[in-house]
């Protein structure tokens, strides 16, 4: 095979890996934070579901949670799972496992920002909504950054686990190849294309870093 | 005209004995009034009851006529509506020991945001307005400055500019000047005088004394929870009646 067509191949995969990638951040960057709100809520309830919910997700493989959300309503429900639903199953189970994690770095961020902070809102005749978007929110992101990276970078990597259920992204594209052409080249190119990817993630999140350094908490 | 007052009010924090034990002040329009007394004894709980951040156990809080609270029926305290408080709201402002600026706010945000977004008046109002009481707290140049460029005294002033922009009808002070080096506290306590002289409403809790004898017109010394002596501030501070407000006074002077 010569090297552009595998590179092709290769592209498609990444593509994928990428979608993955995005599309994860996209939903669960937001979930996280509906859950860290419902984890700091008042309601016991909520607060105990939230809880047993993060520590699961937390606690448990990721590609334990991905098979479960891929075969759990074939096995559990018997419904008949179309070719498609493989994609979305990594969708969702990346995003409510990224969610949990996302949902305890906000909530030490918002624990984080001093007390007197909503006494001066208050005061001021914030109501609590203005106060958590204008005032709270700003700070909150500011010191979640760093772990946020973290995270994301992770994700990166992570997203090599929808090989698992046989989505085709970059990962399960290298190792079809590899073995194949029986050459190490297919493994070489995703590795390069997994440190690349993770640099310019690197690069995107300094800069939103820089970017937030015009005030200090 | 009475701008405040709070009667009889209690207040306990879960598993402490009475932190304030049914005391009571009112303060009239104009009127500087100084509150003194040891660690502990509730002033910063009595400012934070006046300023809606602590609810009372029992207790009346009435603005201009207004009640903020009230005893009901059982004998617990009754707030008023949420509409209410609000209004009531902007007819106080507070200035803390820690200034509590938004570090992510220019100076001139800081002091503006609220009354555009919460007071929703005039932006170019407001901005002239703040740039106006940014001035007069010597603070002209500093208007696009974030409070971590700041020293300690700015930004207490910022934090007492940012209070005057809601044209509050009296200003409470927790301590204004407990957090700054000791080379800073003149600064604030040149500004809180030039206040007294344009008679703003003034409550000020201080360590200060002699700040407290010349500036206040009235002193009120608070210890345990209740109110032990208060009178003309002369008075009290140089010639106190009560055996605590001496023993306070003298350790003070030591
Ligand atoms: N949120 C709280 N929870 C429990 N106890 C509290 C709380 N706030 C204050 N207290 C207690 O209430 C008492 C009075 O506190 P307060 O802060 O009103 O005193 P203060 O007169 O302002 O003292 P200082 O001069 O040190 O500022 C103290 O014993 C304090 O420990
Ligand atoms: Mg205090």
């Amino acid at each position: 095979m010569s090297l552009g067509l595998m590179l092709n191949k290769l592209s498609e995969g990444m593509a994928t890996s990428v979608l993955i990638f995005v599309l994860t951040l996209v939903f669960s960057l937001p979930l996280g934070l509906f859950v860290a709100l419902m984890r700091m809520n008042r309601h016991k309830v909520l607060q105990n579901l939230m809880r047993i919910y993060i520590s699961i997700m937390r606690g448990t493989p990721l590609m334990l949670q991905l098979l479960v959300v891929y075969f759990g309503p074939y096995y559990i429900f018997g419904i008949k799972l179309s070719p498609d639903y493989r994609f979305w199953a990594v969708i969702i189970a990346f995003v409510i496992n990224y969610a949990a994690y996302f949902a305890e770095i906000y909530r030490g961020g918002i624990a984080s920002v001093p007390s007197g902070q909503y006494e001066a809102a208050k005061v001021l005749g914030y109501s609590s909504s203005q106060t958590f978007l204008k005032i709270i929110f700003p700070q909150m992101v500011k010191r979640i950054i760093p772990p946020i990276t973290n995270e994301v970078i992770t994700l990166i990597k992570d997203t090599s686990l929808a090989f698992a259920v046989a989505v085709t992204e970059m990962f399960t594209v290298a190792k079809a190849l590899a073995s194949a052409e029986k050459t190490m080249t297919a493994y070489i190119f995703a590795g390069v294309f997994y440190y690349v990817f993770n640099l310019i993630v690197a690069f995107v999140m300094e800069n939103i870093e820089k970017r937030l350094n015009y005030y200090r908490l | 005209m009475e701008i405040f007052s709070i009667n009889d009010v209690r207040k306990s924090f879960s598993t402490q004995t009475d932190v304030l034990c049914g005391m009571s002040l009112s303060v009239q329009k104009g009127e500087v009034v100084a509150i003194i007394g040891p660690s502990g004894s509730g002033k910063s709980t009595l400012l934070r009851c006046a300023t809606l951040l602590e609810t009372m156990d029992s207790g009346e809080l009435v603005y201009e006529g207004i009640k903020a609270a009230w005893n009901g029926p059982d004998g617990n305290v009754v707030y008023a509506p949420e509409e209410t408080l609000k209004k009531i709201k902007s007819k106080f402002g507070l200035v803390f020991q820690n200034f509590n600026l938004f570090p992510h706010y220019s100076v001139l945000k800081n002091v503006t945001d609220a009354p555009i977004c919460v007071q929703k008046r005039q932006k170019e109002e407001v901005y002239e307005e703040a740039l106006t009481l940014l001035k007069k707290m010597g603070l002209s140049d500093k208007a696009d400055a974030y409070p971590f460029q700041l020293s300690g005294g700015q930004q207490q002033r910022v934090s007492i500019a940012r209070a005057l922009a809601m044209n509050p009808d009296i200003l409470f002070f927790d301590e204004p000047t407990s957090a700054l080096d000791p080379e800073l506290t003149g600064e604030i306590l040149h500004v809180i005088r030039d206040l007294a002289e344009e008679k703003m409403t003034m409550v000020i809790v201080t360590h200060e004394i002699e700040f407290a004898r010349i500036v206040a017109n009235r002193v009120v010394f608070m210890d345990a929870g209740v109110i032990i002596e208060e009178g003309n501030s002369d008075k009290i501070i140089r010639n106190p009646e009560n055996e605590r407000t001496k023993a306070f006074l003298r350790k003070l002077n030591l």
